[in-house]
């Protein structure tokens, strides 16, 4: 039975410090949609002095971007009081049937079935491919067939990545061995989302480790990491596919275990968290978080054989996972300003959230979009050639950006190892 | 009222819906400050206009019904707490005018701009808006001029009172008035800009304020001593004073705020240490690097066991930071953190802190100090869990006893966060009878109603400090 993180809400001394580092206190301008205030409404809910359906609205649209945490002066633990209220919430709807039968099996069907699965995301992949290869996208949008999906599809469709096809995908070998003495051996996690949407960006991100001196070796056994299903309150499917990466990690020598997706490995790094009232998976939980990097911390400590000098004016847009939960804030920006010829340009209030958020700009989209014209107002401030994002997230969100505002012949985005990719002579 | 009656005719005056919050998780949401208590008010209003304000305040007084203005909730006082339910007014919202103007080195600003902002739009132009309470990225302006907020500078460049010039007022019947204007010399008639400035939201609604700004220092030098006794401390204090060098910031961190500190972070900082002085000066590049020497050498005649200049920005972000985590570190143990801003003058700190120690043995209560010891304002902070009633009805003893010590002393309850619910059984104590009547008076002459955020300042028969809920 799941419960509320009561205890926790009390390290909340109510100083507010949070609310200028919160986007949606920003965008919604109320109490009620600021960290603290959220933390008082957990406190509430646990008091009976509201209902569990009252609080879903303010905790559904916590983006969780978690930038709460690093400005809060006193250490509270959002990220727990927030997990705890989704998971209550879930809970609650499931007990008093107000979730539809319909609804229940679409979740569980893509949270526990689908995005754990290769097979089912690789046909729906290649799909996605297909439809943008054969012609098929071009027509849809010129026949304005597309306007039958709502408008938050919509919009979506317009900015999806071009999608590499099955036999570019199943071409990835499993090994990729040093070409001196390995500098790292590391595991490659590839995540599930990422790996069909932008599996190339994989692909690059192993060759590039490859190209610094690393023997990479991408596991079968490895599942999806659990962070949409944790941030959704389906804390028993994440626990289930972190024990499922665990097991299947532990089993080789890796000296770290690097991805190059901001929200994936937030919540890698967090599996001690998960499964802290687990006493047969607590410690295996700490070794394997502690081995997980993200890419640029690897890249970082390495020397990358630089062949093309960029010349563009760039900015960063980091992820807020990356940040707030991974800590890594330098890293990746020290590798963006390492590239040959790139020209630098602070994004103010960079770290604020875009308003991607794992899936809130799907199902909270119009909160999203208000997020989103915050950060472009910025966007525009400093108006650069390139966006660079850590996360595939991020960069979908971003290029909505881009393109809401008519940006798109001027602006890029892309992900940090697409330009690092084009920069080493990568393909 | 019926909520539904009064949403209905708020209705009338607030056009756009979304200002108007009726909804329990938004009353709930508004039911608290940085203070203590949970208090729900019946509806809130975020208000964008004077004329606004003012048609709330006839309405209010129309029906009877209560009225408390808010920033950002971030007061230690409780000042704006619904506690006989009613209206808040959330003018954290309405921060559109921000309006520099170099040449009479004044702003004008709307209630809900940030104090941050006011300094970085002022810095722009090579001004600044000196007061800076540590919540000024968060409190809003309207909230610091209710509250008379200080801050670390306060010993050179005084608290807000000091920068405000003119407001915009709207009285508690609701009529608007301007008070002061835009010049710094201004003897006409009484003074209501000042009155109305700390008047902690009971004798108006400022909805508009001019404020000075000041050149902006060229420079600044910081420096760390540290003191194995705290009167040799207090010794060095007077004798840089008196030497003619006034600091911007000059900052206090005791024993036990040094052990929590290391604690939480090791930073290197002496744990045997009673006192930890951080000072920083301002001005020309030149007089201060003379200065500083200065300085570094009355503390080292003052039996200063160290001293540490920073010689770079970093370096000085660096020795700052000891102050900085001040607030993480403390909180570790126990969650709940009573910050009170009892303040006496500077001669007496050392007395202070004796009386301070004295309290922490006697109640038995997690007792920090730290504080602004250049105008003798501490923050003796005490950690508790506000779940622990036995400890904390101790805390409310031990607050009680730290607020007669500075009166004693020939001090103050408070310096800097203002009396609001918390302080208002002690007003007697400090003011006398007649002192606390003639306050009294002022009031009921402007809100005869008593309509404009009651139960603050003034104590009810009968009213001790509670610091637990419920």
């Amino acid at each position: 039975m799941a419960e509320l993180a009561y205890e926790e809400t009390f390290d909340c001394v109510q100083c507010g410090y949070c609310l200028p580092a919160c986007p949606t206190y920003l965008t919604m301008g109320k109490e009620t949609h600021s960290p603290r205030g959220r933390i008082n409404l957990v406190k509430m809910a646990a008091e009976g002095h509201i209902s569990y359906s009252e609080l879903e609205g303010p905790i559904n649209l916590c983006l969780g971007c978690r930038a709460c945490e690093v400005v809060c002066p006193t250490n509270v633990q959002y990220g727990k009081i927030l997990e705890s209220a989704k998971e209550v919430i879930r809970e609650n709807k499931r007990e008093t049937k107000t979730i539809t039968k319909r609804a229940k099996l679409f979740q569980e069907f893509v949270f526990d079935k689908a995005m754990p699965s290769k097979k089912i995301l690789s046909t729906a992949g290649t799909g996605l491919a297909l439809y943008q290869k054969s012609g098929l996208q071009k027509v849809a949008r010129k026949t304005k067939a597309v306007n039958i999906l709502p408008e938050n599809l919509r919009t979506f469709e317009k900015i999806l990545p071009t999608v590499e096809g099955p036999t570019q995908r199943k071409k990835r070998a499993e090994h990729y061995p040093a070409e001196l003495k390995p500098a790292f051996r590391i595991g490659f996690f590839t995540g599930c989302i990422m790996d069909t949407m932008f599996s190339s960006i994989n692909t690059q991100s192993i060759k590039l480790l490859q190209r610094a001196g690393c023997e990479v070796t991408v596991i079968k056994e490895q599942t999806c990491c659990g962070a949409m299903q944790n941030h959704s309150g389906a804390t028993e499917i994440t626990k289930k596919l972190a024990k499922a990466n665990i097991a299947a990690f532990e089993k080789y020598e890796f000296d770290f275990i690097v991805n190059s997706i901001g929200g994936c490995g937030a919540q890698l790094v967090e599996y001690d968290h998960l499964l802290e009232h687990d006493p047969e998976w607590v410690d295996r939980a700490k070794q394997f978080a502690q081995r997980n990097v993200d890419i640029s911390v690897i890249l970082g400590q390495l020397r990358l054989p630089f062949e093309k000098k960029m010349n563009k004016v760039v900015t960063y847009q980091p992820s807020c996972h990356m940040s707030n939960v991974q800590k890594r804030v330098n890293e990746p920006l020290e590798l963006l300003k390492s590239v040959p010829g790139i020209t630098y340009l602070e994004l103010p209030n960079k770290n604020m959230c875009c308003g991607s958020a794992g899936i809130y700009n799907i199902v909270n989209y119009e909160e999203s979009m208000d997020v989103l014209d915050e950060k472009m107002k910025h966007v525009k401030k400093v108006s650069p050639e390139v966006v660079v994002t850590t996360n595939p997230g991020c960069h979908l969100q971003m290029k909505v950006g881009v393109e809401r505002e008519g940006l798109s012949e001027r602006i890029e985005v892309v992900h940090i190892v697409e330009l690092l990719a084009e920069a080493c002579g990568v393909e | 009222m019926k909520q539904e009656q009064l949403t209905a005719l708020l209705k009338n005056i607030v056009k756009e819906e979304k200002r108007i919050l009726t909804d329990k998780v938004d009353l709930y949401s508004y039911s608290f400050d940085a203070s203590f208590g949970v208090h729900v008010p019946d509806i809130v209003i975020q208000p964008k206009s004077a004329s606004e304000v003012s048609e709330i305040m006839k309405l209010a007084n129309e029906h009877g019904v209560p009225v408390y203005p808010r920033g950002q909730g971030t007061g230690l006082s409780g000042g704006s707490l619904p506690v006989n339910g009613g209206i808040v007014l959330d003018l954290s919202k309405w921060d559109e005018r921000l309006e520099v103007d170099s040449e009479d080195m004044v702003v004008v600003v709307s209630p809900g701009v940030l104090t941050a902002a006011i300094n970085d739009a002022a810095l722009e132009v090579g001004l600044i808006y000196p007061p800076d309470p540590s919540s000024s990225n968060v409190s809003t302006i309207g909230g610091n001029l209710a509250e008379n907020s200080g801050g670390p500078r306060g010993l050179k460049y005084g608290v807000t009172k000091d920068y405000v010039i003119g407001l915009e007022v709207v009285t508690p019947e609701g009529e608007i008035i301007r008070t002061g204007g835009r010049t710094v010399k201004n003897v006409t008639g009484y003074d209501l800009t000042k009155l109305i400035v700390g008047s902690e939201g009971t004798l108006g609604v400022i909805t508009e304020a001019t404020l000075r700004l000041f050149p902006k220092p060229q420079a600044t030098k910081t420096m760390m001593a540290v003191f194995d006794d705290i009167v040799y401390s207090g010794k060095a204090i007077t004798k840089m004073l008196s030497s003619g060098i006034l600091p911007s910031k000059l900052e206090i961190m005791d024993n036990g705020s040094i052990k929590a500190v290391e604690a939480y972070e090791p930073l290197g900082l002496p744990t045997d240490a009673e006192a930890l002085l951080l000072i920083e000066l301002d001005g020309h590049p030149q007089a201060i690097e003379d200065e500083i020497r200065s300085v570094e050498i009355v503390c080292k005649e003052a039996a200063a066991r160290d001293v540490r200049v920073a010689n770079t920005t970093e370096e000085a972000t660096e020795l700052w930071r000891a102050r900085k985590l001040v607030s993480p570190a403390i909180v570790r143990e126990k969650p709940t953190k009573i910050s009170e801003d009892a303040t006496v003058p500077r001669s007496k700190i050392p007395d202070m802190f004796g009386r301070l120690k004295e309290i922490r043995e006697k109640y038995k209560v997690d007792l920090v100090v730290f504080g602004h010891a250049g105008d003798g304002n501490l923050h003796p902070n005490i950690i508790a869990d506000k779940r622990d009633q036995e400890e904390m009805r101790r805390v409310e003893q031990a607050v009680e006893e730290i607020f007669k010590a500075a009166i004693e002393l020939g001090g103050t309850l408070s310096g800097e966060h203002g009396i609001g619910t918390l302080k208002a059984p002690f007003m007697e104590m400090e003011l006398g009878e007649v002192g606390l009547d003639m306050m009294k008076r002022i009031k009921d002459s402007w809100d005869p109603n008593n309509i404009l955020n009651p139960g603050k300042i003034f104590p009810k028969a009968g009213q001790r400090l509670v610091l637990t809920n419920g």
